[in-house]
């Protein structure tokens, strides 16, 4: 049980501090595309330096640490509530030490009891396997990314999109431009085509578990992932909404069967500050490797 | 790199105009979402607290106690502005700001304030509460912390070269504006 919450402990400060490879990639390579001398080369050269500054500082990336939501896929026999109870007592010394900003409050009295335990925090999803592996994936999702988020019902007369993948790419991309500014671009789009209100979100969310350089497995899916980051660039959004090249530095869309009388496209927004990492742990709870 | 320091004159503020870079030493002070509605309501600073020339920072940090038992900020990047929107035209009036700090821009309202009063609306990168924090040198104060918990309070930064990019000038001028109608405009051409 100790040894199960340093683990968790230890995820969440990486989590909070270190900004995952494949998204570090992603943010160098925009900063050199970005023209010289502009305010959108200069906000990413601020952005480029925060990453190393909270890496060496073991200091939040940002001080929104967000939303903590764990996915844990687990074998038969896994004790759920033993890994609840390791949880939230991993959040609680987390947020003592600062990994974590005193992020969770009443939603009726405002009332912070400074823990960031209570109802719905943190959020933790199950999945059991036949493999005898346990790992843990966290993602730390900021208040002002998930604000901009949308969740579109199609058909959308205003927006003329059916219910088709063009009619998806437009609401998705109404998303990017109603997004700019607010949710701290350049970002990244999870999208889930169909669910209903509550598992196309969910779903949604859960396509930001994927490395920004992996391929979508349905090929109608991965050139629309390409086509909308594609489009978005050519848009002059830009780092912060300043104007510039880079507004989105990935798409990854999901599917969920849907009933004949809907049709949802939801679409989670990922602010640069891209928290997300996960570990495989060994038998006693001890970290056996990382996953990002 | 134009330098402001606070309090801050009138024509300084003036003189800025969007797009321009700059940074900012002095004194800063924090509110959001619960001070807003707080002083929309009729609320009164707490003694202590003076906005007049002043730059508010839309922020919410995470502070903690050094071993001196000193605050110490070590995260304080901004929070988004437009939540403020109803407000922040009023709080401008009534209390003197020169400065607003945040990030995605704010509104009409904001904006037209900003022209008539003398104030601008100053963009952090958000997110980058690491290079933030770093310009915070000293954390003299917080106040309303018991009432409105740790994000929420007025906490007091002493900061000395924060670097800003004016997005709404004090003529009437929103680059958010701008981009939006332009990015608006090409997506267009996309669909």
């Amino acid at each position: 049980m100790k040894l199960l919450q340093d683990s968790l402990l230890e995820l969440i400060r990486r989590t909070s501090t270190e900004i995952p490879d494949d998204v570090h990639k992603a943010i160098v390579d925009s900063l050199e595309q970005e023209k010289k001398g502009t305010i959108a080369e200069s906000a990413m050269k601020i952005i480029d330096q925060n990453i190393a500054l909270a890496k060496n500082k073991s200091q939040p990336i940002c001080q929104d640490t967000g939303s903590i939501i764990f996915y844990v896929d687990c074998p038969l026999n896994f004790d759920q509530m033993a890994f609840e109870e390791a949880a939230r007592q991993a959040v609680k010394l987390a947020t003592s030490k600062g990994f974590l900003r005193q992020n969770s409050v009443d939603s009726i009295s405002g009332k912070n009891d400074g823990t960031n335990v209570g109802p719905g925090s943190p959020t933790i999803h199950f999945h059991q396997h036949r493999s005898q592996e346990t790992t843990v994936r966290l993602v730390l999702k900021g208040g002002g990314c998930e604000n901009v988020g949308a969740q579109y019902s199609l058909p959308s007369e205003k927006l003329q999109a059916n219910r088709d993948l063009d009619g998806c790419r437009k609401v998705i991309l109404d998303a990017v431009l109603q997004a700019q500014g607010k949710g701290c671009g350049p970002g990244i789009l999870g999208v889930c085509i169909g669910g209903d209100r509550a598992t196309g979100y969910e779903f949604s969310k859960q396509q930001l578990l994927r490395k920004l350089d992996d391929k979508n497995e349905r090929e109608d899916l991965d050139g629309l992932e390409r086509d909308i980051v594609s489009t978005a660039n050519q848009l002059g959004i830009g780092p912060m909404g300043f104007g510039g090249k880079t507004t989105l530095l990935g798409t990854k869309i999901g599917v969920l069967n849907r009933l004949p009388a809907s049709y949802f496209v939801s679409v989670s927004y990922m602010c640069w500050a891209y928290r997300r990492q996960g570990v495989t742990l060994q038998q006693d709870g001890a970290i056996q490797n990382w996953l990002y | 790199m134009i330098q402001l320091n606070t309090p801050v004159a009138e024509d300084a503020i003036r003189a800025l105009k969007v797009g321009d870079e700059a940074e900012i030493s002095g004194t800063l002070f924090t509110g959001r979402d619960a001070v807003h509605k707080y002083l929309h309501e009729g609320g009164k600073l707490p003694p202590g607290v003076n906005f007049q020339g002043g730059i508010l920072y839309h922020c919410g940090p995470v502070v903690i106690k050094d071993e001196h038992q000193n605050w110490k900020c070590v995260a304080a990047g901004p929070t988004t502005s437009i939540r403020e929107e109803p407000y922040q035209w009023q709080v401008i009036r009534d209390f003197g700001l020169r400065g607003v700090i945040g990030k995605g821009g704010m509104g009409d309202k904001t904006l037209a304030a900003c022209k008539q009063y003398g104030c601008a609306y100053l963009h952090a990168i958000g997110g980058a509460a690491q290079v933030l924090a770093e310009c915070i040198k000293r954390v003299p104060n917080v106040y309303m912390m018991e009432q409105f918990g740790a994000p929420e309070a007025i906490w007091e930064f002493e900061v000395v070269r924060f670097p800003v990019v004016v997005t709404m000038d004090a003529h009437g001028n929103s680059l958010h504006k701008e981009v939006f109608a332009a990015s608006q405009a090409e997506l267009a051409k996309h669909l």
